[in-house]
């Protein structure tokens, strides 16, 4: 009998491998790292309001409400795409979006969102990247959703277009906005 | 003959895309060596397997920059690695740490290279009980043989 039972040995090690190399393929497919930020508190900055120049923003200038961190470029492609849905959330959501303006020509920067509009609160300039890196930026665009004390909740790598926003942030802010209550 | 070129070409071409582009002065060798070090096992956040000195990715050159004012401040290699780990996650450390995320990851060799030795004295077992049985079965083989010759 036992000589019956080792045939399915190999079996049994071929189905195990498929299982873990599917877990580890489906990873790398994903293309989107795990955070490592989620539930810790907004990273302290010291950088220039875009629109003004002069000004400096920090931490707390975001902080008091559910709101969403958009990370952006003109140089970025997605982020042109995704820019609509912001308009139509910052419109019709009654949120406010701040922007990162990621690594960018002031410049360009302003002009862009005269040509397409501005759905932030206010910009800030990240000319050197370094605020990105302290939120484990990777690429632009990136869009998160911190709590009223300034708690990062969900991070959503990529652009954010209408089902985005439905299936994976809208839910989150409710459920944040709820807990207010 | 064609095929050893496209080797060499290959071979060739490999060592210049390790290279990066930007030097950052370092004030001795020490430094420089431990700044080489640290880009060679930290993985780009971005490019899925490179590592920072091998890319051009702008989030690479901003790393690449963070580790060089890091250890010009006298960051230890812990801290720069501890860095880029609060950050980027598992994922940034060519080195993974251990803890329980990555448990599997490290315990799986160990784990596997026991079943295999167990599987192994296990056959080795059945083998020789088997021993006895290939006697009987020559017995039986024989007495076939026997009756069909007749």
């Amino acid at each position: 009998m036992s000589f019956q039972k080792s045939l399915f040995i190999p079996l049994a090690a071929f189905l195990a491998m498929t299982i873990f190399l599917g877990f580890g393929f489906q990873l790398e497919n994903a293309k989107v790292l795990p955070s490592a930020l989620i539930d810790k508190p907004l990273p302290n900055f010291q950088l220039r309001d875009l629109q003004s120049g002069q000004m400096l923003r920090s931490a707390d200038d975001l902080i008091g409400e559910v709101a969403l961190v958009n990370v952006w470029g003109t140089w970025c492609p997605n982020c042109v795409i995704e820019h609509p849905q912001l308009l139509k959330i910052s419109r019709e959501q009654n949120i406010k979006i701040f922007g990162i303006n990621y690594r960018d020509n002031n410049v360009e920067a302003k002009k862009w969102l005269k040509k397409y509009k501005d759905p932030y609160a206010f910009s800030v300039s990240d000319d050197e990247g370094t605020l990105a890196i302290d939120l484990g930026v990777y690429g632009a665009p990136e869009t998160f959703i911190i709590d009223k004390s300034g708690f990062i909740r969900k991070r959503h790598v990529g652009p954010v277009n209408a089902k985005v926003w439905k299936e994976e942030l809208k839910p989150v802010v409710d459920h944040l906005r709820g807990l207010e209550e | 003959m064609k095929f050893s070129w496209m080797l060499f070409v290959f071979l060739v071409s490999r060592g210049t895309v390790l290279a990066s582009i930007d030097a950052y002065p370092f004030p001795n060798k020490e430094l420089t060596d431990r700044y080489e070090e640290l880009i060679s096992e930290l993985r780009c956040p971005q490019c899925l397997n490179t590592n920072l000195a091998g890319s051009d990715a702008m989030i690479a050159q901003d790393l690449r920059r963070e580790v060089h004012r890091m250890l010009i401040e006298g960051k230890t290699n812990e801290e720069v690695l501890d860095f880029m780990y609060y950050r980027y996650g598992d994922f940034v450390l060519y080195n993974p740490r251990f803890d329980l995320k990555t448990l599997a990851l490290w315990l799986s060799p160990f784990l596997l290279f026991i079943l295999a030795g167990f599987i192994w004295l296990k056959t080795v077992r059945t083998e020789k009980e088997t021993l006895p049985w290939e006697e009987e079965d020559e017995k039986k083989f024989n007495e076939i043989l026997e009756s069909r010759s007749d």
